[in-house]
């Protein structure tokens, strides 16, 4: 916790330098209708010993993903996180600094967005990346406008249900004060027909959005639905998991236009939710469209590389209102540590990182699947996560008595997907091992037994 | 073409109307003295082939090193033909904004408009206002 002070001799000596008598002064133009006449309903005001023993046991009421076992997911995930992340990324050089208003000054972080960029262009199979954006969710619906203002095309933006549920509330809530209207393509099962999108689409439509591996871990049929958007003169935007990069074909070479991720889980903590990384790369003819700012390399004066902002922050001081987004800076910590995770990893070990996460899921699908409480709600191809339909109905029960156990078996989905009540979503990552799969298998199971034993 | 013989619109784009096969062509593009205020220019979006125009309204857009402007189309009608070399070499807007710096051809479907176009002489005095 940050010490901050406040002595009365400096608030006498700030009163002075204002010159006023006190800061009721300061308050005089609030109409006194409008203030309140008594003091804020707050306990008195605590010690330093005494609040940091009050906050300690209120953060200990929460249950981390090292407290216990993790099988969460749908956007963020429980991988491992190499210590030299932590070790570089926490230096004072990176933790405490801003990008400077003239950011040449800063090469280091320049160099950072710059090596961060060329990983990502190298992951996705795409021309450009931008330096990062806030997070996935926010970068989904980025991508949305940007193919809007692309295509100028402004009747309809195609999402699939089996796009996260969070992410398309983000895009509704970009889109409200647009003419364009957001069509939701149900899923057929697991993913989502490319008939039903070839139904929907019109002139009008700016792009279609994909998520592959989809919100329940399925794998989408990308180039089916690139070539029906392409055919029609609308681009693919296709959302990514980036460890599944180290197995599947890239979004490049799948055909999308813009590919956007959320890259929580390129090295940054769960953390409760966020901060996180918004991932961005598109094709180089839309680079002009892309928000955000690019990183470029060059020489100085004196023939030496060196870093400089290629497209900075042109959205607010050259577009204006013909901007495409009012996005100006990037996630510049996260970004950096995506880059050292990335650089450490290299190829073979992202490929290692996704093979075990694919077959670590399928062992742990086969352990559920054989209990005779639990199935898989569908057979559709999946990465690292999938469905689990809990026959008897009673997810949240089913995830309780896992939780008392220790195990964070899933994440219901009943609360996005009224029809999927039943079911919840099982994310297996790298750090699982066998015991503690075959412990999930069991508690699923064993929760069977106990309720027929009652019976 | 010389500047005299071109029709201007007040945001500063040129008109040079030809008769071709019995259709009124227009070849567009941006004044000398709209080059020199923009100042460096870095990129320009420009229409595309096929795409309907109207008199007045945006076509494309210009970027500088300080400002986005847009491009408005001074004459209605279909883009037929587009000077694909002008966006990898915008340097030819600074020596011959009037020839080599044509930035589209346009076939006039609606002549609505024409007339409010200035000759050389008013769009000299506008620029001059402007200066």
């Amino acid at each position: 916790m940050p010490y901050t002070y406040g002595t009365e001799r400096d608030e006498q000596e700030m009163l002075e330098a204002i010159g006023i008598d006190g800061v009721e002064d300061l308050l005089r133009q609030v109409p006194a209708e409008m203030r309140l006449a008594r003091p804020l309903d707050l306990p008195p005001a605590m010690g330093e010993l005494e609040l940091t023993q009050h906050l300690q046991s209120l953060s200990q009421q929460n249950t981390s993903a090292q407290q216990a076992v993790c099988f969460l997911g749908g956007g963020s995930y429980d991988h491992f996180i190499p210590a030299v992340v932590d070790a570089l990324a926490s230096r004072g050089e990176f933790y405490t600094s801003y990008t400077p208003y003239q950011p040449e000054v800063s090469q280091g972080n320049l160099q950072v967005m710059f090596e961060y960029q060329t990983l990502i262009c190298q992951l996705t199979g795409l021309d450009v990346s931008n330096a990062s954006l806030y997070d996935g969710g926010s970068s989904v619906a980025e991508a949305a406008l940007m193919s809007l203002s692309i295509t100028r095309r402004h009747g309809k933006v195609i999402v699939p249900s089996t796009v996260h549920p969070e992410y398309r509330r983000i895009l509704e809530t970009y889109l409200a004060s647009t003419d364009t209207e957001l069509v939701t393509v149900a899923a057929t099962n697991g993913r989502v027909a490319p008939a039903d999108i070839a139904a929907v689409i019109d002139e009008g439509t700016a792009s279609v959005i994909l998520q592959h591996p989809n919100f329940f871990g399925c794998l989408e049929q990308v180039e089916e639905i690139a070539e029906i958007a392409h055919a029609n003169g609308s681009l693919l935007v296709m959302a990514f998991d980036p460890i599944s990069l180290g197995r599947l074909k890239s979004p490049g070479e799948l055909g999308a236009d813009i590919a956007v991720a959320e890259g929580q889980c390129l090295g940054s903590p769960m953390a409760f939710g966020g901060p996180y990384l918004g991932i961005m790369a598109c094709k180089e003819e839309f680079v002009r469209r892309m928000p955000g700012r690019i990183a470029g390399e060059t020489v100085d004066r004196r023939g030496q590389r060196c870093w400089v902002l290629t497209l900075q922050t042109r959205e607010q001081h050259i577009r204006r209102e013909k901007a495409t987004s009012n996005i100006c800076t990037n996630q510049g910590l996260f970004a950096l540590r995506a880059s050292i995770y990335l650089s450490v990893l290299g190829p073979h070990g992202l490929r290692e990182v996704a093979d075990l996460c694919l077959q670590k899921s399928h062992f742990a699908a086969e352990l559920i699947g054989q209990s005779s409480r639990c199935e898989l709600a569908w057979s559709d191809p999946f990465f690292k996560e999938f469905v689990v339909r809990d026959t008897r109905g009673q997810v949240d029960e089913l995830l309780a008595e896992a939780r008392h156990d220790g195990l964070l078996a899933g994440v219901a989905l009943g609360r996005w997907y009224p029809d999927l009540e039943d079911c919840f979503l099982v994310s297996v990552t790298e750090q699982r091992t066998r015991e503690e799969l075959e412990r999930l298998g069991s508690c699923l199971s064993a929760n069977n037994n106990q309720e027929v034993c009652h019976a | 073409m010389t500047p005299e013989q071109l029709r201007y619109s007040k945001t500063h784009e040129w008109a040079y109307v030809t008769e071709e096969n019995g259709e009124k062509i227009a070849t567009v593009g941006i004044s000398a003295f709209a080059v020199e205020q923009l100042t460096d220019l870095v990129y320009m979006e420009l229409p595309q082939a096929g795409q309907s125009v109207t008199a007045g309204e945006s076509f494309g857009e210009v970027e500088s090193v300080k400002a986005v402007s847009d491009l408005y189309s001074p004459v209605t009608g279909e883009v037929v033909d587009v000077n694909s070399e002008l966006a990898d070499s915008l340097e030819i807007l600074g020596t011959d904004p009037y020839e080599a710096g044509w930035i589209a051809r346009i076939k006039i479907t609606d002549e609505t408009g024409m007339d409010d176009l200035m000759d050389y002489a008013a769009y000299q005095n506008q620029c001059s206002d402007d200066g």
